[in-house]
Parts: C-alpha cells; sequence; structure tokens
C-alpha cells in the first residue's frame, strides 16, 4: 500500500485518557487530524506526548476511550497504516547501517535497493557500511528515519524527530514531512522548538491544566 | 510472514556475529557434566546411576542461561517498539526470535551431548539417541524458557524471575526425559517416554510463543 492517495484518510481520537501509575497524564482528549494535516504535540517533559504516541500506535493501553483510523483503505489493519518512531532509535550495535536498513526492507517485505535509496536520502551513504555501535547519535536518528521511507505508510508517529540532528538533519526531517504531508500522508509528532511549516499545534500542557 | 522470516534470518545471524552466543551454555553443559565423575566418584556403578540424571539438569540449565537476554536487548534499544508498531504480531516475533536461539545455541547444546555421555559412562551405541532427546528436551527447555525471558525483559535483575517461572515449566520434560536416557542406558524401551518427551516439546512450541507475546506486549506498554 502506499502513502500517496489514501486522501480520505483520517486519524480521530475519541474521549482518549491516559495515566501513568496514578497520575492522569491527559483525560478527555478528542482530536481528528486529515490527510495532508501534521499535528504538533507541545508540553513541559512529563505531560504525556510519549504516552500519547504509543497510544496512536497501539503499543500502550488508553486508560479510557478510543483511537480510530477511518478510511485506511478495506482489509487494511490499524497498524497497518502507521509508523512509529520513538525516541530508542532501533540501530543493533553489530549490524552495519546498510545492513540494519536492508533489514528493515526485508521485514516490510520491500526491494533491497530501496533501503539502499533510503540510506542515500538521509544522508548516511559514505556511512553505511559502519557497525551501529560507530554511529553518532543523530547518525542513529538518520537510520532510524530510514523505516519511514522504505515502507511508505500513511501515519508517522514521531517522537521528538530531530533530538540529536543537527542543523541538516532538521531540514531533513522538515522536508520529509513536508513531502509525506504533500503526497496525502499524516504526520503526528511531539516537538520542541522549531516546528513544522503550517502544522496545528496540541498542547498537553494546557490542556491538563484545562482538566 | 516476511516480518517474521527476516526477524528470524537476522537474529539467527545477530546470535553468530556478537561473538558465539552459544559459547557460554555450551561451555557451562560440558562443565557441569564433566565435573559429575569427579563427584560422584567415578566407578562406574555411581555414574550409570546419577549420569543421565546429570547430564539431563546440566541441559536444562544451559538451556536457561541466554534466556535473560533473549528479548531485553531489542526492549532495551527500541526495537520491540519498531516491531510492535509496524503491525507484524508479536507470536511471530517470539517464535522467530525462540526457534533462532534454539539453532544457534540448542543445536550446538545437543551435539556435544554425546562426549558427555560417553564420559558419564553411558552406552555408545546410544549416542543417536542421545542427540535425538537432546535435541526435543532442548526445544521445550528453550520455549518455555521464552515465556520466563518475556516476562523478566523489563526487569533489571531478571534472571531469578526467569528461574522461578521456568523450572515448573520444566518439570514434565524434565521427568519424560530423564527416563528415557535411563531406559537408554539401561538398554530397555524408550520409546514411550521418548513420545512425551516429544509432545511436551510439541505443546511447548505450540503456546509458548502466545504466552511469550502477551508478556512482551506487557513489556512494551
Amino acid at each position: 500500500m502506499s502513502g500517496a492517495g489514501a486522501s480520505s484518510l483520517a486519524l480521530e481520537v475519541e474521549n482518549l485518557a491516559a495515566a501513568r501509575g496514578l497520575r492522569v497524564l491527559f483525560e478527555g482528549l478528542a482530536f481528528r487530524v486529515s490527510a495532508g494535516e501534521s499535528l504538533e504535540l507541545r508540553g513541559a517533559n512529563g505531560s504525556g506526548k510519549s504516552t500519547l504516541l504509543r497510544i496512536l500506535a497501539g503499543l500502550t493501553r488508553p486508560h479510557e476511550g478510543r483511537v480510530r483510523y477511518s478510511g485506511a483503505g478495506p482489509g487494511d489493519s490499524e497498524e497497518a497504516a502507521q509508523h512509529y518512531l520513538g525516541h530508542l532509535d532501533a540501530v543493533k550495535p553489530t549490524e552495519t547501517a546498510l545492513e540494519q536498513a536492508r533489514f528493515w526492507a526485508r521485514y516490510f517485505a520491500r526491494p533491497q535497493d530501496v533501503a539502499d535509496a533510503a540510506i542515500k536520502r538521509v544522508g548516511l551513504a559514505n556511512r553505511k557500511s559502519v557497525p551501529g555501535r560507530g554511529l553518532s547519535a543523530g547518525q542513529k536518528r538518520r537510520l532510524a528515519l530510514t523505516r519511514l521511507l522504505i515502507e511508505p505508510r500513511p501515519v508517522w508517529l514521531l517522537d521528538e524527530p530531530t533530538a540529536a540532528l543537527d542543523t541538516e538533519g532538521r531540514t531533513l526531517v522538515m522536508q520529509l514531512v513536508a513531502e509525506h504531508r504533500a503526497g496525502g500522508g499524516i504526520v503526528i509528532a511531539a516537538v520542541h522548538g522549531e516546528g513544522f511549516a503550517n502544522s496545528r499545534i496540541l498542547d498537553l500542557s494546557t490542556l491538563k491544566a484545562a482538566a | 510472514m516476511s516480518g517474521s522470516f527476516s526477524v528470524f534470518a537476522r537474529e539467527l545471524k545477530l546470535a553468530w556475529s556478537g561473538g558465539g552466543g552459544a559459547a557460554l551454555p555450551v561451555g557451562f553443559f560440558a562443565a557441569a557434566a564433566s565435573m559429575t565423575p569427579f563427584a560422584v566418584g567415578n566407578e562406574i556403578g555411581n555414574l550409570q546411576i546419577a549420569g543421565p540424571g546429570v547430564m539431563w539438569i546440566a541441559l536444562a540449565l544451559a538451556s536457561l542461561l541466554p534466556m535473560e537476554r533473549l528479548f531485553q536487548a531489542d526492549l532495551e534499544d527500541g526495537t520491540l517498539d519498531a516491531y510492535a508498531g509496524s503491525g507484524v504480531g508479536m507470536e511471530g516475533i517470539a517464535l522467530a526470535k525462540t526457534l533462532a536461539h534454539w539453532i544457534a545455541t540448542g543445536i550446538p547444546l545437543a551435539f556435544i551431548a554425546p562426549i558427555l555421555w560417553i564420559m558419564l559412562q553411558g552406552p555408545p551405541e546410544q549416542v543417536l539417541f542421545v542427540i535425538g532427546a537432546a535435541l526435543v528436551g532442548s526445544l521445550a527447555f528453550f520455549f518455555f524458557g521464552s515465556i520466563g525471558a518475556a516476562l523478566a525483559a523489563g526487569l533489571r535483575r531478571g534472571g531469578l524471575v526467569i528461574a522461578l517461572v521456568t523450572l515448573p515449566l520444566y518439570v514434565p520434560t524434565m521427568i519424560f526425559g530423564a527416563a528415557a536416557l535411563y531406559a537408554a542406558a539401561g538398554g530397555g524401551d524408550w520409546g514411550q517416554p521418548a513420545l512425551l518427551a516429544g509432545a511436551v516439546s510439541l505443546f511447548g512450541i505450540a503456546t509458548s510463543p502466545f504466552a511469550a507475546a502477551m508478556a512482551l506486549r506487557m513489556a512494551i506498554d
């Protein structure tokens, strides 16, 4: 399936609540993100941005409420619609950058040259035969970004995608997000500092204060 | 499907590339069994009584050794999140990883078992049976072990939890496998206990990926 052209896609959240231990992170959260839109999650550390992304990715179960992907196409499961990039990069220390990209290509049943192209696109072409333990934090993050390019999926859930990236890397993320949205994709990202161009913003700190 | 298969191939490669994951369990197995004659005495009678049982216990404990790292590394570096967030079932991931680790570690264990068997005065004509028994037994030990491994993946010192959860599940294999080995050593009919041990292993392979997947989903929650 392809992210482009899935223009009827929308992600809908109803009455969502999350708690960590006894602490309520947010409750009564409702929003809808349609094709081509991006939503920036903002708020202080610990306000629940990562938890919200994990709930949207289906990794964490919400305390209450539900997440729905509509128009993801007939027969598509909820998970097949999205990519989740957490703050951990899922980089293996012993495999080279190219091997890891090619592993994800096999994992998603995509051709190997897609992995090679993705490595070039994220600027790791000259580091592709370096094992994971030899990559810097920013290079590991770039390697994690290749997953977005290897398998096109309409919804991207990104947890601080620009963390550890240099200026050029940040520009790359902005470009990828803009291209994805232009193709009808959805981006939901926890962001500090500079955000995406004409993006909607959800501030979890103020939400909790209001609740 | 391609997801689980690619994880299987990757795990197999990682198990052998990362400095020999099989070395410690195989070394433990060999050491435990070769110490036995010194402890129980090298009279043939003593060894024939203790040998098969000690060998089977050593195999079970050696299989338990690699369990602590089975899922822990993937949980720590975010790989499990990436697997879980991409729509491949955790059951397939658990099956692929456990099977790959059994091939990388369980099969080497089974192939050194005959050497230890002869060292413990077992009849040499039974070595093929011993290899088969160790293959079947280690399958059960690895797959039941994967449940404990998944439950303890998020714990800092999970080894004790793995032992507590897993050892009761090892009991049927312990009983039937050791019974088969004693029967083989005594020249008796080992067919029935061996078949029962095989059935337990099949049960473990069929059910443990589901239990492990459930525990892994809790670990990443």
